[in-house]
């Protein structure tokens, strides 16, 4: 397989071939039938499936993650679209009360195999409701498994991988990335494997989403400059892949986050906590966090921009990581 | 003419009514030219074909009450008496906005003129809502908050529980459901099964009706009296006014899912079109004073927007300010 699709076209395909794959497959949400999602990433499912496996929801976020999750106990292996994943809040019991400890709490009786999707993400103009990347908000909940893709190739390889999971996983969309090319390649990276994505030497870069595409432009620039950066994506955080970092900063002795989010309680204060307690040794230097600012996402470009970690930011966050 | 059909308004407040419905109109199609310009960011919902209910509804208010609505809410609120500049620079995204560039399209607010927000998750601002009537009722004050909000609204938990709180404590609210007969691009009748909404009042035993949305003066009638019994303490009522969206949901929907002729019988029904023909009938207007009110509607707009362009964007630097209430 080697032709290069959008990210979207890549959802739609992972979905489709999960659909065909197993029966017990099915898809809910607002619009994601004959419509095709608000996003266009269910286009054609409804026509290939049809309305008993493929279908509408009233809005109502609360049922969509409660139905999944009643489905999934009960002999299917659905997935629940939330559109914007701002709208999270709206179900957050169903996702962090009901869906991630039905298992424990059952005493390990059954497996609860549900998938989520949500669209997240900032740099477009949506305002402060509509912007959001959430996946920190469930990083304190044990249960549930939490997925990044930045490309084509993780939007399918994660979201297939989640499907076929007997927890229940989060796959988090980014709006700004639906429209991006890239080669559809299953190489069977699972969940909680991080991959490497830049090779480098002076510092080890860990970043997700948009913010690795903003990374990787930012090590292209410093490579100019003679800086020679590590690229890491972990993919998912929750499992987190901390053995592939905690080598790379074995030999970078630096360490810089990357993320859309502002820094409390996110991934990325997690990845330079667990560098700083199980490899304080490794480090040469301080690790740096860049993130948004602590502060909801305006509408008004000019002050979005200056919000969200630009590559200009990540460059000189880069940068000041090496001379310190 | 019978004083009846005019709703007991004079001349110069019928008048009023059409100049808002038309300034609205006029906003929204600055607002749609400025999208394809590439001036207006992400989305926006045009409230076109709707003007009636917002218009209609909020003449009903009185001094010190307030609103809530949606992201289709250019129409409620300037039908609350926000300025058009200032509504325009909000979607532009200015800082000389109504909420300073922070919110933009989906999210303007002027609580200065009691429009309290236009809330952009499905059903969030109804028991938001409430708690105006419970601050009403607590201290007093006589107001009353009217709430707008879509017919596919009526299927999230957040309207439930807030027409059974503000029921059960007699609050001072008026319902409105706008019900323009789709929730995004699903028929009203693929999401419930109830498609009269009307009726999911009695769940909560709450008085309700069902008025032609498309009549500026049915709507503001039927908030008129709704407005009467909340503010007689008798608690809260539910208007479905029924109303059509012109355009798609929003800027990237070409409302492929509509029935043939759907949109073209109720283009037969605009709101704005009907009012205009009708008003000649009263003794007191001509269809010169209803030019003139298309005349001076268009150039408030014209003004408005020319202004909303010449304002500076926020500086970047001030994007710390309005998170806390002291300043950081
Ligand atoms: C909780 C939540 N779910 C989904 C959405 C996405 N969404 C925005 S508008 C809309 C349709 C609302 O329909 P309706 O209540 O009929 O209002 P209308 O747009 O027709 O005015 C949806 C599903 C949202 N904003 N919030
Ligand atoms: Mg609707």
């Amino acid at each position: 397989m080697s032709d290069a699709i959008t990210y979207r076209e890549a959802v739609i395909r992972a979905l489709g071939d999960e659909l065909e794959a197993d029966e017990r497959v099915v898809l809910i949400g607002e619009d994601v039938g004959a419509a095709g999602g608000v996003f266009k990433a269910t286009e054609g499912l409804h026509a290939r499936f049809g309305g008993v496996r493929v279908r509408d929801t009233p809005i109502a976020e609360q049922a969509i993650v409660g139905t999944v999750l009643g489905a999934a106990v009960s002999g299917l292996r659905p997935v629940g679209e939330i559109m914007f994943a701002d709208f999270a809040g709206v179900c957050y019991d169903q996702i962090v009360n009901q869906m991630a400890k039905y298992r424990f709490q059952s005493g390990g009786q059954t497996t609860v195999p549900a998938t989520l999707r949500m669209a997240g993400g900032g740099s477009l103009g949506f305002g402060a409701q509509h912007s959001q990347c959430v996946e920190n908000w469930f990083l304190q909940t044990p249960g549930l498994k939490l997925c990044l893709p930045a490309t084509p190739a993780d939007a399918y390889t994660l979201l297939r991988a989640a499907i076929r999971d007997d927890d229940p996983v989060i796959v988090f969309e980014h709006k700004a990335l639906y429209g991006i090319r890239g080669e559809l390649r299953d190489d069977g990276l699972p969940i909680g494997a991080a991959e490497v994505v830049r090779e480098g030497g002076d510092v080890t870069v860990v970043a997700t989403q948009l913010m690795r595409h903003r990374a990787m432009e930012a090590a292209e620039q410093l490579a100019a400059e003679g800086v020679s950066c590590e690229v890491i994506d972990p993919r998912t955080i929750a499992p987190l892949d901390t053995a592939t970092i905690l080598t790379s900063v074995g030999h970078t002795g630096r360490l810089v986050c990357v993320q859309e989010a502002p820094a409390a309680g996110s991934w990325g204060q997690a990845v330079i906590a667990t560098v700083a307690v199980a490899g304080f040794e490794l480090l040469d230097a301080q690790p740096a966090l860049i993130a948004a600012d602590p502060i909801p996402v305006a509408y008004a470009r000019t002050l979005e921009e200056a919000t969200l970690p630009s590559v200009e930011r990540i460059a000189a966050g880069i940068r000041s990581a090496i001379d310190a | 003419m019978s004083e009846a059909r005019w709703g007991g308004l004079d001349r110069e407040a019928l008048l009023g009514l059409l100049r808002q419905m038309i300034e609205i109109r006029l906003f929204e199609d600055e607002v749609m030219k400025l999208f394809q310009r590439n001036l207006v960011r992400a989305s926006t919902h045009l409230c076109q074909g709707q003007e009636a209910v917002p218009v209609g509804a909020c003449s009903a208010l009185e001094p010190g009450d307030t609103m809530t609505c949606t992201y289709r809410g250019h129409g409620a609120v300037l039908a609350m008496g926000t300025p058009l500049d200032r509504s325009m620079a909000e979607i532009l995204g200015k800082e000389r906005g109504v909420c300073a560039g922070r919110g933009g399209s989906m999210h303007l607010a002027d609580l200065t003129v009691g429009a309290m927000g236009s809330f952009a998750v499905v059903g969030s601002h109804l028991p938001f809502a409430c708690g105006t009537g419970l601050a009403a009722q607590v201290m007093g004050t006589g107001s009353v908050s009217v709430c707008f909000f879509g017919d596919g609204t009526t299927n999230i938990g957040a309207f439930h529980e807030a027409l059974n709180l503000a029921s059960v404590w007699k609050l001072p609210v008026v319902f409105v459901c706008e019900n323009n007969l789709y929730g995004e691009y699903s028929p009203i009748a693929s999401t419930t099964p109830v498609t009269e909404l009307w009726r999911r009042a009695a769940s909560y035993a709450m008085p309700s009706a069902r008025v032609d949305g498309n009549d500026v003066l049915a709507v503001r009638a039927a908030v008129a009296s709704a407005r009467a019994r909340a503010a007689a303490e008798e608690g809260p009522t539910m208007i479905e006014a029924m109303t059509y969206r012109h355009m798609g949901h929003s800027r990237s929907d070409p409302a492929a899912y509509r029935p043939e002729g759907e949109l073209e019988r109720w283009m037969q029904h605009d709101p704005i079109a009907t009012f205009a023909a009708a008003l000649p009938d009263h003794d007191a207007i001509s269809e010169d004073d209803v030019e003139a009110v298309r005349h001076a509607a268009a150039e408030a707009v014209a003004g408005a927007l020319e202004r909303a362009l010449s304002w500076p964007e926020p500086e970047p630097r001030h994007r710390f300010d309005h998170v806390w209430a002291a300043p950081a």
